[in-house]
């Protein structure tokens, strides 16, 4: 298999800032790679030089064996770009949304009409194609974005956090439409800072943080870092202090982490059932309230808060 | 190209579905000139098609050539439409009778002016003391009575411009021995006759003639000038609400996307002004149209108009990119943006002729495109073609081609890809 995109220490700094701190990965044909990591981690600036809109300040990346900094315009006719804020003409229709984008891409007349009527049908929008975008809800808007970026049939496909703020159900359509679209032979480039996105859609992941890449691999080679561990949710009540009960559950023979976001404590372990009836004796001695507990196999949460020591999500 | 252009053209789409852009291009100039038009009285005549058949009382108790030439003006086939004399040999009941407002204004040529201008036999190495026609005028018709008085203005100073050359021209003839005093007489007699035949023609001019400027335009239809002004101020509106749509684009993220298409920003740019240019044409042409439909307005010679309009529309252009180049947000160039429409349009003559304003206010105007355009938007009211419109067609066009040489600088300063 080879690759479509090979990127080789890529920095971008902002000032004095740097954004993304030389990273390096490859894209295999045909697969779905993620790039997983929380608000700030450096997702869109790397999918902005990757897709030429921002030159990176060191190092290069090459797509379809085109190189983003020396020939942009073979670039940008070899990918498609999913943005990740809206970027739709809200007073046009999505049908002449559509046309628009696709004519930017080159296309035109009867072959430009066939591709965006399949658009539509793929995006779901068929019957709403007359409307304004302003008229649309969150999730639709959403899906008219997508379709934009499969206008041209790209070979490589950038998805930036395509879900953010929508309803499960377009969320599920979504989802879906990616798998689909990969069934095809797309390959795609994907963020999210949804760790159960990642781990369904990829192939593999990449997990970055603070602009550098901290992991690469698929899930099962990724959680294999953090060796033999399981998972204790404990969901307490809204006006418990954790901070306590975080401290005592940490001097239970065999808990190996533990971590609080907000009503959710993270007991990493190295097997459940021996610690729980321990976890649940120091929660009733503080008199703290455990209003269910679950127990989660290792995943690329338990990964990245392996690797940070802090939660995906903020 | 194909790029630029249907860019150009989705942007003229987007703006035609913008509710509040539309009421301020398209609305707003008719609306203020409707009004203007109805405070000035435009409309309150019995005609619609503008000012005519101004009653006038003429008194010619001069009866010799000049006055004869004066009273002949007023009966000729062209002006047959805009004025409607009577005679009367009685001033002071011309007085009273424009006192009560029968008629805009009365003229009265005193006995003896003819020969108070025109050296008689005699009297030749005097200076006679000219004596003064009297318009009077009816203030509650100025328009009528402007116009009344400017035609015997225009007269009056042909009959000066003809004695002073003719006087002049015998007495050379009679210093350098070539004719005697006696034929020197008879050349003055001459010289009077041709003045008699040439005032007529020569009168007629002010209504054709190209370089009167605003004054006295709004003194034939005030319309043909307070309709280009208000369209005018209202095209700086849309020139700033284009080059503001190249922020937006960013801001809303589809001037990044585009950027990340296969179009290059040239092509971008270049669809963006594209887009303006074709917004502030179709503004221009609606109202130019809707004008000369409900108002029954005369812009003029058609062809001269729409390459007027081309011209205007590049000179503002430069301006909206300009002010968009300069400025950070879509907030700011709209509120720069109205700031110099209403600047311009006061400078420009929207409000007040540009005549009626200091010198120093007339140099200044001369950097805004209102000026240039008004002035030939007035020229083509008035009869003017395309021959004499050079001046403001070139001053538009070399306004707008360096302001856009400081805008393609001061953008390539500047990162349309970041957010
Ligand atoms: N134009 C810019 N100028 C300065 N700093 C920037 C700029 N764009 C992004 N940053 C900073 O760079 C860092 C990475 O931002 P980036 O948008 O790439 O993160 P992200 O992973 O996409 O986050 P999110 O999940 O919120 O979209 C952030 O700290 C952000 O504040
Ligand atoms: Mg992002």
């Amino acid at each position: 298999m080879s690759n479509i995109l090979e990127v080789q220490n890529l920095v971008k700094q902002y000032g004095d800032f740097t954004a993304v701190k030389g990273i390096s990965f490859d894209i295999r044909d045909g697969e779905i790679f993620s790039l997983l990591g929380p608000n700030g981690a450096g997702k869109t600036t790397t999918i902005s030089m990757l897709s030429t809109l921002y030159a990176p300040t060191s190092g290069d990346a090459t797509i379809a064996g085109h190189s983003v900094k020396q020939k942009p315009m073979a670039v940008r006719n070899a990918i498609g770009v999913v943005p990740q804020d809206l970027a739709l003409y809200e007073d046009l229709t999505a049908r002449e949304n559509l046309i628009f984008w696709g004519q930017m891409y080159g296309l035109s007349g009867k072959s430009l009409a066939a591709r965006v009527d399949e658009v539509l049908e793929q995006i779901g929008l068929t019957d709403k194609a007359k409307d304004r975008v302003k008229t649309y809800s969150g999730g639709m808007k959403r899906r008219v974005n997508i379709g934009v970026g499969l206008l041209h049939k790209p070979n490589l496909l950038f998805m930036d956090e395509p879900t953010v703020g929508i309803d499960p159900q377009s969320r599920r359509a979504i989802l879906d439409t990616v798998k689909d679209l990969n069934k095809q032979g797309m390959t795609v480039l994907y963020t999210t800072h949804y760790m159960e996105e990642a781990e369904e859609l990829s192939h593999r992941v990449g997990i970055i943080d603070h602009g550098e890449l901290i992991a690469l691999g698929t899930r099962k080679e990724l959680t294999r870092q953090v060796g033999q561990t399981e998972t204790l949710i404990l969901h307490i009540g809204e006006n418990e202090d954790p901070e306590a009960l975080v401290t005592a559950l940490k001097d239970i023979d065999g808990v190996l982490e533990v971590n609080a976001i907000d009503h959710e404590i993270a007991v990493i372990t190295h097997a459940a059932k021996d610690v729980l009836a321990p976890v649940v004796t120091k929660a009733n001695e503080r008199g703290i309230k455990i209003h269910s507990i679950d127990i989660r196999e290792p995943n690329l949460e338990a990964v990245f808060l392996h690797l940070t020591g802090r939660a995906l999500r903020d | 190209m194909i790029k630029t252009f249907l860019i150009g053209i989705k942007d003229l789409k987007l703006i035609f579905r913008d509710r509040a852009a539309l009421i301020l291009m398209l609305v707003a100039p008719f609306l203020l000139t409707l009004g203007m038009g109805l405070v000035t009285g435009r409309f309150s005549g019995s005609s619609n098609t503008g000012i005519a058949d101004i009653p006038v009382i003429i008194v010619n108790l001069d009866k010799e050539q000049l006055g004869n030439a004066l009273a002949d003006v007023f009966t000729v086939e062209e002006l047959a439409e805009l004025v409607e004399p009577t005679f009367s040999e009685d001033s002071e009941a011309a007085r009273i009778a424009i006192d009560e407002d029968t008629a805009a204004a009365a003229i009265i040529i005193p006995e003896g002016f003819t020969r108070s201008v025109i050296p008689q036999q005699g009297t030749f190495d005097e200076e006679p003391e000219a004596l003064q026609i009297e318009v009077y005028a009816n203030p509650a018709r100025p328009t009528g009575a402007g116009i009344i008085k400017s035609i015997v203005d225009e007269f009056i100073s042909r009959v000066e411009e003809g004695r002073i050359s003719g006087q002049t021209a015998i007495f050379q003839m009679i210093i350098s021995g070539r004719i005697t005093p006696q034929q020197g007489e008879q050349a003055g007699m001459d010289m009077a006759r041709r003045l008699e035949d040439s005032p007529t023609d020569n009168t007629l001019a002010i209504k054709l003639n190209t370089d009167t400027s605003g004054g006295e335009a709004v003194q034939f239809d005030v319309l043909a000038y307070l309709a280009p002004g208000m369209a005018l101020m209202f095209l700086m509106f849309t020139v700033s609400y284009g080059g503001r749509s190249i922020l937006a684009e960013k801001a809303q993220g589809t001037l990044p996307r585009l950027l990340v298409s296969p179009t290059n920003s040239a092509q971008i740019l270049g669809g963006k002004v594209f887009g303006i240019y074709l917004t502030g044409v179709a503004q221009m042409l609606i109202l130019i149209g809707a004008s000369s439909i409900l108002f029954q307005l005369k812009w003029g010679d058609p062809l001269a108009v729409l390459t007027l309009v081309l011209a205007a529309v590049f000179g503002a252009s430069g301006w909206g990119m300009l002010i968009t180049a300069l400025a950070r947000t879509p907030a700011q160039v709209g509120s720069v943006g109205s700031a110099v429409m209403l600047i311009f349009g006061i400078l420009g003559g929207s409000f007040i002729s540009l005549e009626q304003m200091p010198p120093a206010v007339q140099m200044v105007s001369k950097i805004t495109p209102n000026a240039w355009a008004l002035d030939g938007f007035t020229t083509l009211a008035l009869g003017g073609t395309l021959s004499h419109l050079s001046t403001p067609i070139t001053a538009l066009l070399t306004m707008g081609l360096i302001l856009f040489l400081i805008a393609v600088v001061l953008f390539g300063k500047k990162n349309l890809a970041q957010k």
